[in-house]
Order: C-alpha cells, then sequence, then structure tokens
C-alpha cells in the first residue's frame, strides 16, 4: 500500500463493522490467550515455578529443545539447497517437485505420525529388521526427530523460494564471471540478499517444531522422561487435572509463539519486504 | 505454491550453467525429499492397498466411520463459511478504518498459526466448558459448548480465522478507493458499489482462504482432541479414529481412512478450485 488511506470508522455500518470485527477477535483469539496466563498464574507465582520446575516439565524442555535443534538445522541446509535449484535453475518435472514440497503442510499431522509408524513400528517393513538388531525408532527419541522434520520440512523453502525468484540470478552470474567460487558467491552475494527471510524461515520452522503436537503424539508412546516433549506434557498434565501445571506448561509455548510473532514484525522492519516478498504468515 | 515464473535459465542436459550448484543442491533436495517425505506416505498407499476395494468400501461405510467423517468434513465446512464471512469483515476493518488498537488486533490475527495446537485446545476447552468464562454464560440455557460437535465448531473457527483473513486483506488493501468513489459519483448505491465493483475481485481471494481453512479443519488435531468429547459416533474426527485404529494395530484400516481422508479433501479442494477459476472467467480477471 502506497498511500494508507485508513480513516476513523464514520457512520453506523463502519463503526458496527469495526466493533464487530474486533469483538469477534477479541472472543476468539484475545481471550483464550489470556486464559492461558490466568490459568497459570490462578494458584499464584510459587505453584506456576514449581510446575516449571517440575522434573517432568524439565525433560520435556530439555528434550524440545534437542529435537528442534537436529530438525531445524537439518530443514534449513535442506530449504537453502531446495530453494537454490529451484529458484535458481529450471528443469523438467520443477512443479512435481514443489509440489512434493508443499506435501507435508496438506496432510494431517496425524497422517504425518503415522506413516513412520508403518515403517518404523513393531508390525511396519522395517519393524522385525529393527527388531533383530535391538533398535527403537517409534516410541523413541529417533521417531519424534522423523515426525517432527516431516511436519517442519517446507518451512525455509517455502519462504526462500519465491525471495529467490524476485531477486532473480544477475547478481549470482555477474559475481561467478568476475572468478568468485561457488562457495563465495554464495555467501557473500546470495546470503545478504536472502537473510531475511531465511531467518523468518527458520523461525517459522522453529515454532512449529517445539509446538508440534499430533505427529509427535503418534510416535511418542508418551514414555514420561523419554518421549514426551512439551507439548505431550501439556497433554499429559491436563488429562491427569494438574490444570496449573498444565498451563504453566502451555504458557511457556505461547510465549514462544508469541516471540515469533513480535520477532516477525521486527523482521518485517527490518527487512522492509524481504519477508513480505515470501509466504506471509504461518502456513499451517 | 506455483513457480510459474520461468527466471532461471533455459534447460538443456550436458549444458554447462554459469551458476554452479544445480547437481549437487537438486541431488540432495530430491533424495531428502525421497526418503523423508515419498517413502513414508508410499508406505500408507501400499499400507492401505492390504485391503481390497470391495472390504475398503465396507470398512468405510460402517456407522462409526461414516459419523466421523460426517463431523470432520461438515463442521470444518460449516467453521470455514463462518470464518469466510467473519475473515472478510476483520480484514475489511483491518484495511479500512483506523481506530484504537488496530495495530496489535493486525498483530494478533496471526496467533492461532504460532499457538500450538495443544495450547489452544486446554485453553478454548476450558474458556467454553460449562465453568469456563463463556462456557459458563451458556451452561444455564442447557447449551453445553465444550466436549459435543458446537466445540469442534468453536475450536475450528479459532483455528481456521487467518487463513481467511490473510489471503483477503491484500487484496483489499490493493482495491482501487478510485473505483468505489467513481462509481459513488455516477450515482451507484452503495450496495451496487459493493456488488460490482467490490465484491468481483474479492471472490477468488476469499474463496482461497475458506478452502486453506477447510483443508486445515479436516487435518486438525491438536486443538480437536481437548474439546471434542471423542464420543464415537457423535463427536469423533476422522483424525482421531486413524490414532485409535492404529492404537488397535488395525494399519490397513487406518491407513485407508488416511487415504480416504486425503482423497475426499483432495476432491473438496479441486472443487474450490474450479469454481475459483470459473469466477474469474466470468469476470474476466
Amino acid at each position: 500500500m502506497a498511500v494508507d488511506r485508513r480513516a476513523s470508522p464514520k457512520g453506523l455500518g463502519s463503526r458496527l463493522i469495526a466493533v464487530s470485527a474486533a469483538s469477534f477477535m477479541a472472543l476468539f483469539v484475545v481471550l483464550p490467550l489470556t486464559l492461558i496466563f490466568q490459568q497459570a498464574f490462578a494458584d499464584g507465582v510459587s505453584r506456576y515455578l514449581a510446575a516449571i520446575a517440575d522434573p517432568e516439565t524439565l525433560d520435556a524442555i530439555w528434550l524440545t529443545l534437542l529435537i528442534a535443534a537436529i530438525a531445524v538445522p537439518l530443514n534449513t541446509l535442506f530449504g537453502v539447497a531446495a530453494a537454490w535449484c529451484i529458484a535458481k535453475f529450471s528443469f523438467p518435472g520443477k512443479n512435481i517437485l514443489v509440489t512434493i514440497l508443499d506435501l507435508p503442510l496438506s496432510v494431517s499431522p496425524v497422517i504425518a505420525g503415522m506413516v513412520f509408524v508403518l515403517l518404523f513400528g513393531a508390525q511396519g517393513w522395517f519393524g522385525p529388521a529393527l527388531a533383530a538388531h535391538n533398535l527403537k525408532i517409534i516410541f523413541a527419541f529417533p521417531g519424534l526427530v522423523l515426525a517432527t522434520l516431516f511436519v517442519t520440512l517446507p518451512y525455509v523453502a517455502r519462504q526462500l523460494i519465491p525471495l529467490m525468484l524476485q531477486i532473480g540470478r544477475d547478481e549470482e552470474e555477474a559475481a561467478i564471471v568476475l572468478g568468485a567460487g561457488g562457495l563465495r558467491t554464495f555467501l557473500r552475494v546470495t546470503l545478504p540478499n536472502i537473510k531475511w527471510g531465511l531467518i523468518y524461515g527458520v523461525l517459522l520452522c522453529n515454532a512449529r517444531a517445539m509446538g508440534e503436537f499430533g505427529a509427535v503424539a503418534v510416535v511418542s508412546g508418551h514414555i514420561t522422561g523419554v518421549t514426551v516433549t512439551m507439548p505431550l506434557q501439556v497433554e499429559i498434565f491436563y488429562n491427569d487435572y494438574h490444570t496449573v501445571a498444565a498451563f504453566a506448561v502451555a504458557s511457556l509455548l505461547s510465549l514462544l509463539g508469541l516471540l515469533t510473532l513480535l520477532l516477525r514484525r521486527w523482521l518485517e522492519v527490518e527487512g522492509r519486504g524481504a519477508v513480505g516478498a515470501g509466504m506471509k504468515g504461518l502456513p499451517t | 505454491m506455483t513457480v510459474s515464473a520461468n527466471e532461471g535459465s533455459s534447460f538443456r542436459f550436458g549444458r554447462r550453467d554459469a551458476l554452479p550448484g544445480f547437481s549437487p543442491t537438486l541431488g540432495l533436495t530430491l533424495f531428502y525429499l525421497a526418503l523423508l517425505v515419498l517413502l513414508p506416505l508410499s508406505a500408507l498407499v501400499v499400507s492401505a492397498s492390504g485391503m481390497r476395494w470391495h472390504q475398503a468400501l465396507a470398512y468405510l461405510a460402517t456407522p462409526r466411520v461414516i459419523s466421523a467423517f460426517r463431523v470432520s468434513f461438515g463442521i470444518s465446512l460449516a467453521a470455514a463459511l463462518i470464518n469466510g464471512v467473519a475473515g472478510l469483515l476483520v480484514a475489511w476493518a483491518l484495511v479500512r478504518y483506523e481506530f484504537p488498537g488496530r495495530r496489535i488486533l493486525d498483530g494478533i490475527v496471526d496467533l492461532p498459526f504460532a499457538l500450538p495446537t495443544a495450547v489452544a485446545g486446554i485453553s478454548l476447552a476450558t474458556l467454553y466448558g460449562d465453568t469456563g468464562w463463556i462456557g459458563g454464560l451458556f451452561a444455564p440455557f442447557g447449551i453445553e459448548i465444550a466436549y459435543t460437535r458446537l466445540g469442534i465448531f468453536v475450536a475450528l473457527l479459532f483455528v481456521g480465522l487467518p487463513y481467511v483473513i490473510r489471503t483477503v486483506q491484500p487484496v483489499l488493501a490493493e482495491l482501487e478507493v478510485e473505483a468505489q468513489e467513481a462509481a459513488l459519483t455516477l450515482g451507484a448505491t452503495s450496495r451496487q458499489i459493493f456488488r460490482r465493483v467490490l465484491w468481483p475481485p474479492l471472490v477468488p481471494a476469499l474463496l482461497t482462504g475458506i478452502a486453506m481453512a477447510f483443508a486445515r479443519g479436516v487435518g486438525e488435531y491438536g486443538s480437536m482432541i481437548f474439546i471434542a468429547g471423542n464420543r464415537p459416533g457423535l463427536s469423533e474426527i476422522v483424525p482421531l479414529l486413524i490414532v485409535v485404529k492404529l492404537e488397535e494395530f488395525d494399519y490397513a484400516g487406518a491407513s485407508v481412512l488416511a487415504v480416504a481422508m486425503l482423497f475426499a479433501s483432495a476432491l473438496i479442494l479441486l472443487a474450490i478450485n474450479l469454481l475459483q477459476s470459473w469466477e474469474r472467467r466470468r469476470h474476466g480477471g
């Protein structure tokens, strides 16, 4: 938008639209968020802190951080590679590749977890072979990583592809012609151009990796201290009627979400459209 | 996402490109996708084909399965349509008006995207439960929201809202105010302006947003299981039924359900796409 044409709502109809829009948002978005923190602190700060310091919670936090520390860098590396070949080159079958790349976003999280059970579960394709070598993937750490890798796979690539398409390849070609190597061209020419989009993609990827529930729930088996991530710990506390503890963990995840939104605002200002050029908002 | 613009160099096998890195990056991409996406998803198809056609159809025709599909698809569609109306309203207010708190409102639109689904689930279940802030207002009238189909509907409203707002908002922002002013000076009523000037370009974006909200709603699991009540035949959704079947080690059944769900979603999305291109053609856009 070049010119801001917003005016304060005049007339009954306009006011009605503004008021009903604001109240709809308040009812369906602001209120649930407020409730999380109200419930978390319902029994005071000390109970809140005790819930966070609970060994089960700490295990869950550690596990969630560990999974994200593996899944996010891998999918970032993949995202950059995929964006490079898709945005800078043309080749037959490119649209099919992009469709496959998008698949994890259009599949239910439950199905995302389930496919790994079919492959590596006790009765899955590789189940007997894994059992023979005493390896566990489902109901164990590797399964959680695989499910997380699957659901967060497209985020970085989807952010970078539109951005790199828009930038084109002239600058890189110039650098190569002037004698820079491939890696140097990428680091000195490409990376500065896509920096903000890349950071944003990583942020989204991380938020989803830490917050994923459905896919992880299917492969987890809910073994306390071993395969319970933060969102699963929320579920366990909630189903055991430890409401304060459930909302305390939930409040941490909400803070992560709010931080992601805040950083995005900052990136939009800092990157001046570099973020907007990508897919706006969090895809699924 | 469509990569229609042919920005890269034209492809010829064996030709050396000025830019390096095509083969290794493409190789890595193909390898990664094959391992993490294609292999797992093909396991799903193979597992589902463990059932013969008539077996699979009989399986899908059981009352519990039919009810789950009705609940999942019916309520997702209803919520997506209501989100279409509410999302248009919110996008309109955000684009056209300046009012206190507008920027905060704009920032908070994406919250349902950013909030982990389990967190949204327990929050909405508490909020709309009998003793919750909102559920408590309806309970005296005998209206239960959480743990009923109404609860599923409410949670899907929350989950789907940003899709409509974020697809409609940029289109609305680009609409020329001049066109409306011109229509106004030419004597058009505000109703005519809406129908003839504003509505046509908005429809494709609105349909896209509704389709996205719908697709997301059908697959949604995290926020659902806390508020749905999960009673088989009443408030059980397809993703939950899949989990139940997996826990019973009925892999073939779970796979048939998953494939049927993907197939049904694809059909509906195709229908919406057709509707959209028909709209575009009709208005010559």
